[in-house]
């Protein structure tokens, strides 16, 4: 600034202005470089903090076979042994369950409002209503189920119910995340489909999906990886059991984040931390799995279409 | 109508050979769906005059394609059109197939809030006590008094602090990965990011109150010293770390990979030619980014933050085991630096003692709350996203154009 | 056709993730001391029913429920007891909603609540059965003070907040030789409704010479900040210098907290372990009639060398009512955990074991479920 200033009486005007204005240009493009490598930086150091410290407190619980493939029934907090099978498996079955109600209607709600209902009454009145289910914490969603699906049916509580009001959670995650991704597919590709006589449907479904599903698989992922992780639900609407129960429809059932929370109480205990860390990065890897699994279809799919 | 069925089996779905009987209802209810199409789209040419929008082009122009193909099919026999019934017969399925989707979630939706409301109202007429004002909070028994005021403060006040924090960052890591980092580190990145996404939030909370609670130590001693003459930042007497600004800072990093995945997938897309275009023009990196992929990504970050601010606002375990709650003789703190509750925190810090109807539906009420400020948020953003940009690509892509070309010129 | 195909990729994956899922097929890990001679266990009536048992409440006893569900399964391998320690509240909502066998409370039942759970075992009465006791111990992080000494009136004015610094006179007269800091006391409660917290403002108001004004409650009416469960707390206190808080004494030892020692009025000052707890519990009086068998505790106790702030765990279950197979299970397993054996192995966790006199009650009582 003040050697634009000084240099202002003593160089031609039009020289001056060229690179006075190149010159702010190239600082404001440097000063944009600078900030966005120091966001990138900053926010690395935590998440990578919070990953060292799972991995490094978890990995080698990990290692030993029993972990994958046992229980942890008979094993108290101040014991070692036992493995994360049956909360594995729980959260498997469960988020398995949630997806398969979840992800349908997320997606063919967002081609709805993307496609079919945008700009309708209608279509303001679904995207009015996906608003409020993002607001819903996950307690007050298992709340709703509880409510419903033992203070009203009776029934007990189970798996089941869990993935219920995962579905709650799920369903704005996947729906918002797709309907972003269906926007940015440019509407040149349409009507490149509509002008070779494909209809709307084939053409959602082999140049606008294919197009987003990338993006969409992302959604997909997040929304998985976000109920997965949810706490809350599963301490409402099923017990924790240290046994394996693989039905979702009888009887109380472990899973990884309940696991974590019966141990997390005794972290003084070495035993104890262990398996909180440990149960952590199963979890973590259990998504990482689906989202490379993601991917490849992702890949697969997309090799395909062209 | 007749022959195309004849040859056109390979093309189709399984079910034409039961269609056969129907085909004159098919005609007939072909016809249905061209009035709709024009209702719609006068619908939206008021929808879109008002906003001035230039999309209505291209979208009337998707409804020519389907009202041309409709009227022409059942007079030519030709090969070239025998997409057409496939079509309309896929359309009527997969449209329904999606609009019933979209009922389906108004009716989830509007389930979920008449139960919970029918819930709480009893809770509410009981209330002794003003529900919006009020910051004591004891429900049940035979006086039930309980208000929302310091649940709300708490709550929305982390939550402010959380996205200040974590969007800009998270634009600032999106922009890293898709246009700054080498190819070669962006992938990972990427995908460390993701991997991040999935850590369970009761980790968050453990990390948070046993590692990062810490060393925010000083930061909070340094900040309330500095400007503790601010009541919000003001700290009470005491060495407790599980205060207020602990618990955003950690909401911010949890909600960070959530806004940072979904903008990354948004800024990938901006067209290559919206980019080039920019470049070719002489426009900096940064004017690139400034004048093509932010107006691009624009609605797409701010459905992101929203979706973030949605798990900021709700979180429950993360937050209930960092925060401290204050006690019930203590006057009321506003501070960053001392405890508090969210509305998450508090119910399912309690949840396990909801021994009668009328204290759960207080809790619920609550709860209601916080549906009603996330959605107030959320409607905010998007009017906000609305006014500032029209919504359209094309208006943006000539001020983009006229932007870059100013920027070049002088 | 891109539907199909998605079809296919989509059963694909869902096939894969079933086979990753269930490659390993899981087990149960072997028990790890079955191999000890247990020929010893007479008393237990050695048949062991199948099922399974669930039960829900106090968190209090989760670490000896735990200990006992695991050397019970020694014996009985073909029973699998689920045990979720949500708290006492939950547990009787739990119990009386038909959710779960039997319960765990930190209070024995109340009128209203009994009216519910006769409901749940279908007309028949449910029956308090002391179980577990469990110490509450005043914990501290004072930096330099290994032995802290209070009395009931100064505990009470520090949790009450009227004593707000270490070297306040009362505290400071108690603890001759020690050298108190000067900074202001941090007080952890328990944010969330707990038996803890209900027997430990019992002691206040019964110890506390009037001190303690607000009436014993689950909820927290004292000063300090809030933290959630005995977990909270605990670190609350290990992570903040000059602090206090109540907890349950496992915690207290695994968080290697300072314990303070009780100037119950006998004369010298009463150190927490299980032999000073059980002494407290002996001094205790049944309060309700016939073979209700809650308990009333004595906080003020000036027995000497008795540790006056206890908690007691009851199992609440059906005396009838229950299902045959369901009513075989629950009296095996309470068996169990009444009998010598199962509450030997508390001793080690924290805990004070039944004295004999209530022991061979509830054993009783426990007989007489049908």
């Amino acid at each position: 600034m003040t050697a634009v200033a000084e240099n202002k009486p003593a160089y031609d005007g039009k020289v001056l202005d060229l690179t006075g204005k190149s010159g702010a240009r190239a600082f404001k493009n440097t000063l944009a470089t600078v900030l966005i490598v120091l966001a990138f930086a900053v926010a690395m150091i935590p998440l990578l903090w919070i990953l060292f410290t799972v991995v490094s407190k978890g990995y080698h619980l990990l290692l030993s076979a029993d972990w994958w493939s046992q229980s942890q029934r008979g094993i108290t907090v101040r014991r070692a042994g036992g493995g994360a099978y049956h909360a594995i498996m729980g959260t498997l079955i469960m988020a398995l369950i949630t997806a398969v109600i979840a992800v349908p209607i997320a997606i063919l709600g967002a081609i709805y409002l993307v496609e079919y209902g945008k700009g309708t009454r209608a279509a303001k009145v679904v995207s009015f209503m996906i608003d409020i289910l993002t607001g819903v914490p996950s307690i007050v969603a298992a709340l709703f189920v509880y409510a419903v699906w033992i203070t009203v049916f009776g029934f007990n509580r189970v798996g089941f119910a869990v993935s219920l009001s995962l579905v709650l959670l799920m369903l704005p995650v996947v729906l918002r995340s797709t309907e972003e991704m269906l926007k940015l597919v440019p509407d040149e590709l349409r009507e490149a489909s509509y002008a070779l006589g494909v209809p709307k449907w084939k053409t959602i479904l082999k140049v606008v999906v294919p197009t987003a599903f990338g993006g969409i698989i992302t959604g997909v992922m997040l929304g998985l990886a976000r109920v997965m992780g949810e706490t809350a639900p599963l301490l409402i609407l099923v017990g924790y059991s240290k046994n394996i129960n693989l039905n979702p429809f009888n009887g109380f059932m472990g899973a990884l984040p309940t696991m974590i929370n019966q141990d997390r109480t005794e972290l003084a205990l070495p035993n104890a931390a262990d398996r909180v860390w440990a149960a952590a990065l199963t979890l973590i890897l259990l998504v990482l799995a689906l989202n490379l699994l993601a991917r490849l279809i992702a890949r697969f799919s997309a090799i395909k279409s062209k | 109508m007749s022959s195309p069925d004849g040859t056109a089996p390979p093309d189709r779905p399984d079910g034409t050979a039961a269609e056969e009987p129907r085909i004159e209802d098919l005609v007939h209810e072909d016809a249905g769906p061209t009035p709709r199409f024009g209702g719609l789209a006068s619908e939206h040419a008021e929808h879109e005059a008002a906003a001035a929008d230039a999309e209505v082009m291209t979208e009337s122009g998707v409804e020519d394609a389907g009202t041309t193909t409709a009227p022409v099919t059942p007079t030519e026999t030709g090969g070239k059109l025998e997409l057409g019934p496939v079509g309309h017969l896929g359309d009527r399925l997969f449209g329904g197939l999606a609009r019933g989707s979209g009922g389906l979630v108004v009716l989830i939706v509007a389930f979920v809030g008449i139960f919970l409301l029918a819930l709480a109202i009893p809770a509410l007429i009981d209330d002794k006590s003003n529900f919006l004002f009020s910051r004591i909070w004891e429900p049940g028994g035979d006086q039930p008094r309980f208000g929302i005021a310091a649940l709300f403060y708490t709550t929305v006040i982390s939550s402010i602090i959380a996205m200040l924090i974590a969007v800009p960052i998270a634009i600032g890591v999106a922009l890293f990965v898709t246009y700054y980092a080498p190819k070669r580190l962006a992938a990972p990145v990427a995908h460390a990011v993701d991997l991040l996404a999935a850590v369970p939030s009761i980790i968050y909370g453990l990390w948070g109150i046993l590692f990062f609670a810490p060393i925010l130590r000083p930061v909070i001693n340094g900040l309330s010293t500095a400007l503790g003459w601010i009541p919000l930042f003001e700290k009470p007497p005491g060495d407790n770390v599980g205060v207020v600004f602990t618990a955003s800072v950690v909401l911010a990093i949890m909600i960070l990979p959530v806004v940072t995945a979904i903008s990354r997938e948004i800024f990938a897309q901006t067209p290559i030619a919206h980019r080039e275009g920019a470049l070719a023009l002489g426009a900096t990196r940064w004017e690139m980014i400034r004048l093509s992929v932010l107006p691009y990504g624009r609605s797409g970050v701010v459905s992101a933050s929203m979706l973030g601010l949605g798990r900021a606002l709700g979180e429950t375990v993360a937050v209930l085991i960092i925060l401290s709650v204050p006690n019930g003789n203590d006057p009321w703190n506003s501070s960053i630096f001392a405890g508090g509750e969210t509305f998450a925190s508090k119910i399912a810090n309690n949840a396990a003692e909801f021994d009668s109807p009328e204290k759960t539906g207080a809790y619920i009420a609550a709860g209601l709350v916080l549906f009603v400020v996330t959605f107030l948020v959320n409607s905010a953003a998007r009017i906000i996203v609305d006014r500032s940009a029209p919504g359209t690509k094309r208006p943006r892509r000539n001020r983009r154009a006229g932007a870059a070309t100013e920027g070049a010129s002088a | 056709m891109s539907v199909n195909r998605l079809f296919r990729v989509g059963s694909v994956a869902v096939a894969s993730l079933g086979v990753l899922a269930l490659s390993a097929c899981g087990s149960d890990p072997e028990p790890a001391g079955s191999s000890s001679p247990d020929s010893s266990t007479s008393s237990a009536g050695a048949e062991c029913p199948k099922g399974t048992l669930n039960a829900e409440g106090s968190s209090a006893q989760k670490n000896a429920i735990e200990e006992v569900i695991s050397k019970y399964n020694e014996k009985c391998a073909d029973v699998t007891v689920n045990y979720n320690p949500t708290g006492s509240g939950a547990g009787i909502k739990q119990f009386n909603a038909g959710q779960v066998d039997f319960a765990g409370s930190d209070s024995a039942l109340k009128p209203a609540e009994m009216t519910a759970a006769t409901k749940r075992c279908a007309g028949n009465a449910a029956v308090d059965l002391p179980m577990v006791i469990g110490p509450v111990a005043i914990a501290y992080n004072v930096d330099g003070v290994t032995k802290l000494v209070l009395d009931g009136p100064t505990a009470a004015k520090i949790f009450q907040g009227t004593i707000k610094t270490w070297n306040d006179p009362a505290i400071a007269k108690l603890n001759a030789g020690v050298t108190l800091p000067s900074a202001p006391i941090s007080v952890f409660f328990r944010s969330d409704e707990s038996g803890t917290t209900e027997n430990f403002t019992k002691y206040l108001k019964a110890a506390g010479g009037g001190a303690w004004t607000g009436e014993p409650a689950k909820k927290w009416t004292g000063t300090g900040a809030g933290k959630e469960k005995s977990a909270g707390v605990a670190e609350g206190v290990k992570s903040s210098k000059n602090s206090i808080t109540y907890v349950e004494w496992s915690y207290a030892v695994d968080n290697k907290l300072g314990v303070a020692q009780i100037e119950t009025g006998s004369g010298t000052p009463v150190e927490l372990s299980a032999d000073s707890a059980g002494k407290a519990l002996a001094a205790a009086k049944p309060a309700g009639t016939g073979s209700d068998l809650a308990l009333k505790l004595d906080y003020a106790t000036k027995a000497p060398g008795a540790y006056p702030i206890i908690l007691v765990t009851y199992e609440i279950a059906c005396t009838k009512g229950l299902p045959a197979e369901k009513t075989a299970l629950v009296k095996s397993f309470l068996s169990y955990f009444v009998s010598k054996d199962g509450q030997a192995s508390l001793t080690d966790l924290n805990y004070a074991p039944l004295p004999a006199e209530i022991q061979t009650k509830v054993e009783a009582a426990i007989q007489a479920i049908s």
